[in-house]
């Protein structure tokens, strides 16, 4: 008889196993290291599409958000649009600047994605792909804060929601003093 | 309108499974054959639904409607009509609506065949059936929703990864997924089986024919994915052990092992635990490879997009692994053996021992894969083990299992004798060990190599021995050759079926074991006009041009390739740059031979045509793994065929 209760164990075998597959869902897989935080972020000078200049040592002394972007990146970069744009609006009196780094798109489809979410901020192609390789950018979208000093301070892979643009933004912010 | 009709189908369709394996259950342990009549009636409902989801979904990818936010994601306007029937499949949410299919599809044929011979299993069959439906139908009402409408919908959509722009992405999926889903049936038997009690060998006599369907398929689906990464991955092999391919071998590999094991129970009435226990984890290493692709846990190059997904993959494994350990262990009293192993030297050890090899397979495959997962729990660190763990540990055990194949079919069961070892085994021992005698004085070096060869030579001699007996005993009778010869395949269709798909797997393990001893490659910087030297062949980079071509905008090279003799021929080598991709994709261009293929991979170029980087490959008897495809497909529908004489002979 007591052989036959230690058969009821045999399921709990399979725990283990079930628990470290369980485990993985902790684990970020989005959580791409980048060399590049702590280091000083990489300038550039590019036209935005509104024909101004855009370069990233005119913002030193603000927080800076750089975003990598393409109008053909559907649908992260449709869900974050109108996220940096309404916390561009939000901070831009508080020393933030937002600026659009479009990666291999057409200027057209560009154009109308800018229009399509009313976006204020200054965005511009990178023709070359100069930037993105730079910024060691694999996918888009990918975003990088970067300090007053002109730092890279963190990076996010994926579409910018609220919580982590304000997270980010304010804990930089709250440094600069 | 399409978006909610779909969604409202899936819906009805997940209730409708859902009470179809409650009211199988519930009439099943009652005996009323009026609430199993109503499951039966609820399956056929399912297929029917299933049947229109997966219509609706093809409709709206041939009619651009992107206002289904799966058609969008897949799809764009310059994508051709052929493949936007295969992105119905081509992304997470469409995989799992062919996977709902193809159960529901396995549950109308057993509500077809099985209503009436199978009595007493029927009800829980289909109650597993119905569950694993409902499963899935749930997940593609709620984490993987192939109907979301995406408002306003886009003008045109993303487009489908280039990637899956191949023939072999029409048939892959395919035959993957029937192999995947196929081995849902022999599950849901052994669940019947555990419990009704009746775990004797009548639920594998009547699942044999399905596991055989289903490994078969699961076979031609790996091959047809290393196909589709041999010609269009571009570097130059067919198997990486990446975790996704490792989650589509497991149950391969285990599925194997109970083809061979139930041959003792039928026999012998040995191993009842163990053929059950192997068709509960055939069955779960399927779910835990579904889960691996679509959860994102460990990461790989060919996952799919990740969500919630996982969780419930996770969940119903767990449901599972847990339900079917549970059943085991409540008829474990039931489950022991009755036979007893005789001698060391039997078939019943020799298949034993097959199976033994096969599991630890398994389990170092499994092992290797998790492995990043494990590092990280316990070390906080992220390793990877590559393909040298994975070659390394399963080289001895595959060359181990090839001997098995020359062992087991023809040594005696129970106990051999002298006379019985000496009758099957002295010619092809010696032809074999010629034979390796013969590789080496060919210039063969690499043991591996030589090992290999000489036990695929002895496997194929005993087969020929085996034939050769069978026919000249059929001769002695008064049969003329050629009637014999079909006779004896027909009559022991399952016998020779078995030996005829052992004969692909000895021409695969050929063209495996040459392409890694013998391949050759090398890199080179061309400037126009130059040349590269490889294996006797000449490489001359003649030209460089770009044109806009269809969805894509390409850059092809031109290489002329002589070797010596007569005949030059002309490879076309480039690279593909789609607007939806961030880098461009290698266009392979290629040549298939019995012995060499040649194989070109464009490289870096320079923008004015001048200069281009080429990795030139020559890959020995890679050919060898499709013909020996084919020959596995023979045997296969030999084997499925319904079955003649074997077992009146020797019952």
């Amino acid at each position: 008889m007591k052989r036959r209760s230690l058969h009821w164990l045999i399921p709990f075998a399979a725990l283990p196993v079930l628990a470290l597959l369980a485990y993985g869902f902790r684990v970020n897989h989005r959580d791409i290291p980048s060399p590049l935080v702590n280091r000083p972020a990489g300038t550039f000078a590019l036209t935005s599409y509104s024909g101004e200049a855009m370069r990233l040592e005119a913002y030193r002394g603000r927080v800076v958000v750089v975003n990598f972007w393409a109008s053909w990146c559907m649908p992260a970069c449709y869900e974050e649009a109108p996220v940096l744009e309404r916390n561009w609006r939000a901070y831009r009196e508080k020393g933030v600047m937002v600026l659009g780094v479009d990666i291999q798109d057409k200027p057209e489809a560009a154009r109308k994605f800018i229009d399509q979410f009313s976006l204020t901020f200054p965005n511009a192609l990178d023709p070359s792909g100069k930037v993105s390789v730079d910024y060691g950018v694999y996918g888009v979208p990918e975003t990088f804060f970067i300090d007053a000093r002109g730092n890279i301070r963190a990076k996010h892979v994926g579409a910018v929601t609220d919580d982590v643009f304000r997270r980010e933004v304010d804990r930089l912010l709250a440094e600069r003093g | 309108m399409i978006p909610e009709i779909g969604y409202g189908m899936v819906i009805v369709a997940f209730l409708l499974a859902g009470y179809g394996a409650v009211a199988a259950g519930v009439g099943g342990r009652t005996g009323r054959t009026a609430l199993v009549e109503s499951a039966q009636h609820a399956a056929l409902g399912v297929f029917a639904l299933v049947t229109c989801a997966l219509l609706l979904l093809a409709y709206a990818f041939l009619t651009f409607d992107f206002s289904l936010r799966y058609v969008a994601m897949n799809t764009n306007l310059a994508t051709p009509y052929y493949y936007r029937l295969t992105a119905v499949w081509g992304a997470l949410e469409g995989s799992i609506v062919l996977w709902a299919w193809m159960v529901a599809l396995y549950t109308l044929i057993i509500v077809l065949r099985h209503r009436h011979n199978a009595r007493e299993f029927y009800p829980w069959v289909l109650t597993v059936m119905l569950s694993v439906l409902a499963f899935f139908l749930l997940v593609m009402a709620v984490p993987a929703p192939p109907f979301e409408r995406i408002t306003p919908a886009p003008m045109n959509g993303r487009g489908l990864n280039p990637l899956l722009e191949d023939s072999g992405m029409i048939t892959h999926p395919v035959a993957l997924y029937l192999g995947f889903t196929g081995l849902t049936v022999p599950f849901a038997f052994a669940i019947a089986a555990l419990a009704t009690g009746r775990v004797g060998d009548r639920w594998i006599t009547l699942t044999r024919r399905w596991a055989i369907t289903a490994w078969y398929f699961l076979s031609l689906g790996l091959l047809i994915g290393g196909w589709w990464s041999y010609h269009v991955l571009g570097w130059g092999g067919y198997w990486a052990w990446d975790p996704v391919e490792n989650a589509a071998f497991m149950p391969w590999l285990t599925a194997t092992a109970f083809l061979h094991s139930v041959m003792i129970q039928e026999r012998r009435r040995m191993l009842k635990l163990w053929n059950i226990g192997l068709v509960i984890l055939t069955f779960s290493l399927t779910l835990f490879g579904t889960f691996l692709t679509r959860s994102g846990v460990i990461a790989s190059v060919h996952a799919f997009t990740q969500g919630s997904i996982g969780m419930f993959f996770l969940a119903f494994l767990s449901i599972v692994v847990l339900t079917s350990l549970g059943l085991l262990a409540w008829r474990w009293e039931a489950l022991s053996a009755e036979g007893e192993l005789d001698s060391v030297v039997s078939r019943e050890s020799a298949f034993l021992l097959n199976n033994v090899l096969l599991v630890a397979a398994t389990f170092t495959v499994f092992f290797g894969t998790v492995f990043p997962l494990l590092s990280e729990a316990v070390r906080g660190v992220k390793v990877s083990v590559g393909a040298p763990f994975f070659n390394q540990v399963n080289i001895p055990v595959f060359l181990g299992l090839i001997f098995l194949m020359g062992v087991g079919p023809l040594i005696a069961w129970r106990r051999a004798s002298r006379d019985n070892l000496r009758r099957n085994f002295v010619w092809p021992v010696i032809i074999g060990a010629a034979s390796a005698g013969l590789f080496f004085g060919l210039g063969v070096r690499s043991t591996i190599a030589i090992i290999s060869l000489a036990l695929t030579v002895f496997v194929a001699v005993t087969i020929a021995v085996d034939y050769l007996r069978a026919l000249r005993a059929r001769r002695r009778m008064g049969e003329a050759l050629l009637p014999a010869m079909g006779g004896l395949l027909v009559r022991h269709n399952r016998r020779y079926g078995g030996f005829v798909i052992h004969l692909g797997i000895l021409v695969i393990a050929v063209g495996v074991t040459g392409s890694q001893a013998w391949s050759l490659h090398r890199e080179a910087t061309l400037q126009r006009g130059e040349s590269v030297e490889l294996a006797g062949y000449k490489f001359q980079f003649d030209n460089l041009s770009s044109r806009e071509a269809g969805n894509h905008f390409l850059v092809e090279s031109t290489f002329k390739v002589t070797n010596g003799k007569a005949g030059t021929r002309e490879l076309r080598p480039a690279k593909k740059f789609y607007p939806q991709e961030q880098s461009p994709i290698a266009h392979v261009d290629y040549h298939l031979g019995l012995v060499d293929d040649l194989y070109l991979v464009l490289g870096d170029f320079a923008r004015d045509g001048s200069q281009a980087t080429v990795k030139v490959q020559v890959n020995r008897m890679v050919s060898w793994i499709w013909i020996g495809g084919f020959i596995l497909t023979l045997g296969a529908i030999l084997a499925i065929l319904p079955e003649r004489g074997e077992r009146r002979k020797t019952a």
